[in-house]
């Protein structure tokens, strides 16, 4: 383990290089670049329909870009065999946005699911890491429950009990704190920093809330209609002059007043006399 | 859109449905020995007991009263009929015969079509939105084995056993109208019902049973993994469920009818 480490410790953990997706004629990433290096917290952000969950898809291989490449711990994930991209994803760790947890099952048997599917280990010592995950977490005595008993914040919780119950190096969230009151996000936040300091996992969260985003990157990355325009520090982000980084940051809604309005008003009126 | 547009364009689709359904049961096919016990991944079968119990459970009392009711539907209009010859003993024969072949796989498919096609699609499609399908290929489990196999080896063990039990349903309310009627005695009436059916009636019976199975799986599993979306789109999917297996199994039912037909399997010994 540790020896594969020191011999990718040069390279970045994820390498996302000219990847592209359209769907039909609109396209939906464009030439995207972007390095995730080891034991950092990245942030990429961006609004609704920026691309950044389209992203995500190729970058879990869920889906494959039109070009470009991903290559994870060294592995190109677009143009490998489903057995090395199965080796790739155990090392990856996942938190989806509502927690993707199995309703049949219990919180215990929820993060013990990776465990008894991929690995070998007696029942006993299962038991054991489950119970280690769930305390990471600061859920230890929450394994009896069933997901539909349990708040957004805890749901969150357990999901990432479950994607760090394989020990990955590389830890992905998707919007951690879509839903949660400000507490509980803050909490959550608390929980991603907890994860890079004890267990130097690199760590990639997408997200849209900004509080949360400068509070737990390294550095911050910004899509806007499929293109990055930003991959800076947190300092460097926030002097950044590129005007929709300003609008996002700034959070000025688009442009409705003035001319684009009455343009607006002007063809509804139209349209509704015809 | 002009009609001929609109016609191949549907015609595209069914195609397209027809493809993708074969796939997906080769897929799943091919998962199968996965689920079973001794053979397969430890407790990988109890997923397939419980969708045993959840297909058979929500689809039995349909089943029954729905076959309860045709039997009783068919003994009155034979009767009528067959009453005007002085031959109302045959009604044991049509009843019988009738429900063995033919309505009694083919009821108790409805009910599951129903009951269980929409059900199967909406959790599937649920798991979809909430992205526990992604959750489950990023884990490096397979959906089709984790979700899918469980279900399709499920049905295939409930439906033939529903399909006796209904036939069954189908064959006493046959009885209770010839009770009823003529003061016909239950075990004459079950003897001449053993009479009249045959083995191989019960043999074709299962086979078909085992097809309907099938189709009401393997369209259930495919609409819910078409769901793209929110929430609604699970409960149109829901719908689009039942509305193609009844389809399909109607369909299916006459294919198989037609090659025992002319197999000559179906002739009464």
């Amino acid at each position: 383990m540790t020896e594969i480490k020191a011999a990718h410790s040069g390279d970045p953990a994820i390498s996302i290089r000219g990847v592209s997706v359209s769907y039909g004629s609109r396209s939906v990433l464009n030439q995207v670049d972007l390095d995730v290096r080891r034991g950092e917290i990245l942030v990429l952000l961006g609004g609704s329909g920026s691309g950044k969950t389209t992203l995500l898809k190729q970058v879990l291989g869920l889906a494959k870009p039109d070009t470009g490449s991903i290559r994870i711990n060294g592995v190109d994930i677009t143009a490998c065999s489903p057995e090395e991209l199965a080796a790739v994803r155990r090392r990856i760790g996942v938190a989806f946005q509502a927690g993707a947890l199995f309703n049949s099952l219990t919180v215990e048997e929820n993060v013990a699911l990776p465990l008894r599917e991929l690995t070998r280990l007696a029942d006993s010592t299962i038991r054991l890491i489950v119970w280690m995950k769930l305390k990471a977490v600061g859920l230890a005595d929450a394994g009896k429950l069933y997901p539909p008993e349990l708040s957004g914040g805890m749901r969150k919780r357990v999901a990432v009990a479950r994607a760090i119950a394989l020990d990955p190096g590389i830890l992905i969230f998707d919007e951690p704190s879509a839903g949660l009151d400000p507490i509980v996000s803050a909490g959550l936040d608390e929980l991603i920093l907890f994860l890079k300091r004890a267990f130097g996992m690199t760590i990639l969260v997408v997200t849209h809330e900004l509080e949360s985003a400068f509070h737990i990157a390294d550095r911050l990355a910004m899509l806007h209609q499929g293109s990055l325009i930003a991959v800076d520090t947190k300092e460097q982000f926030l002097g950044n002059v590129h005007p929709r980084i300003r609008q996002f940051l700034d959070r000025t809604p688009d442009d409705v007043s003035g001319e684009a309005a009455e343009e607006f008003i002007a063809a509804f009126l139209q349209g509704s006399k015809t | 859109m002009s009609v001929l547009e609109q016609v191949g364009r549907e015609a595209l689709s069914w195609a397209e449905d027809a493809g993708a359904l074969t796939l997906q049961f080769w897929a799943v096919l091919r998962k199968l020995p996965r689920i079973l016990p001794v053979v397969g991944k430890r407790r990988r079968w109890r997923a397939a007991v419980e969708q045993m119990f959840a297909i058979g459970a929500s689809a039995l009392p349909m089943a029954g009263i729905m076959s309860l009711c045709t039997g009783f539907i068919l003994a009155l209009q034979s009767a009528s009929e067959l009453r005007r010859f002085g031959a109302l003993q045959f009604v044991v024969d049509l009843v019988a015969v009738g429900f063995t072949r033919e309505l009694g796989p083919l009821i108790t498919a409805l009910a599951v079509s129903g009951r269980s096609a929409s059900a199967i699609s909406a959790e599937i499609g649920t798991m979809v939105v909430t992205e526990e399908v992604d959750a489950l290929r990023v884990m490096g489990l397979d959906p089709v084995e984790f979700t899918l196999a469980p279900k399709y080896l499920g049905a295939l063990i409930t439906l033939p056993c529903l399909t006796v039990l209904s036939t069954l349903c189908g064959i006493f309310a046959g009885y209770l109208f010839l009770a009823f009627s003529i003061d016909m005695n239950l075990r004459i009436y079950f003897q001449a019902v053993v009479e009249a059916i045959v083995l191989r009636d019960i043999a074709l019976t299962l086979i078909k049973s085992v097809v309907f199975a099938t189709i009401i799986v393997q369209v259930g599993c495919l609409e819910g993994l078409r769901v793209r979306g929110g929430p609604e789109a699970v409960g149109r999917s829901a719908t689009t469920a039942v509305v193609k297996s009844t389809f399909l199994v109607i369909l299916a039912d006459l294919v198989a009818t037609a090659i025992f037909y002319m197999m000559g399997w179906s002739t009464a010994g």
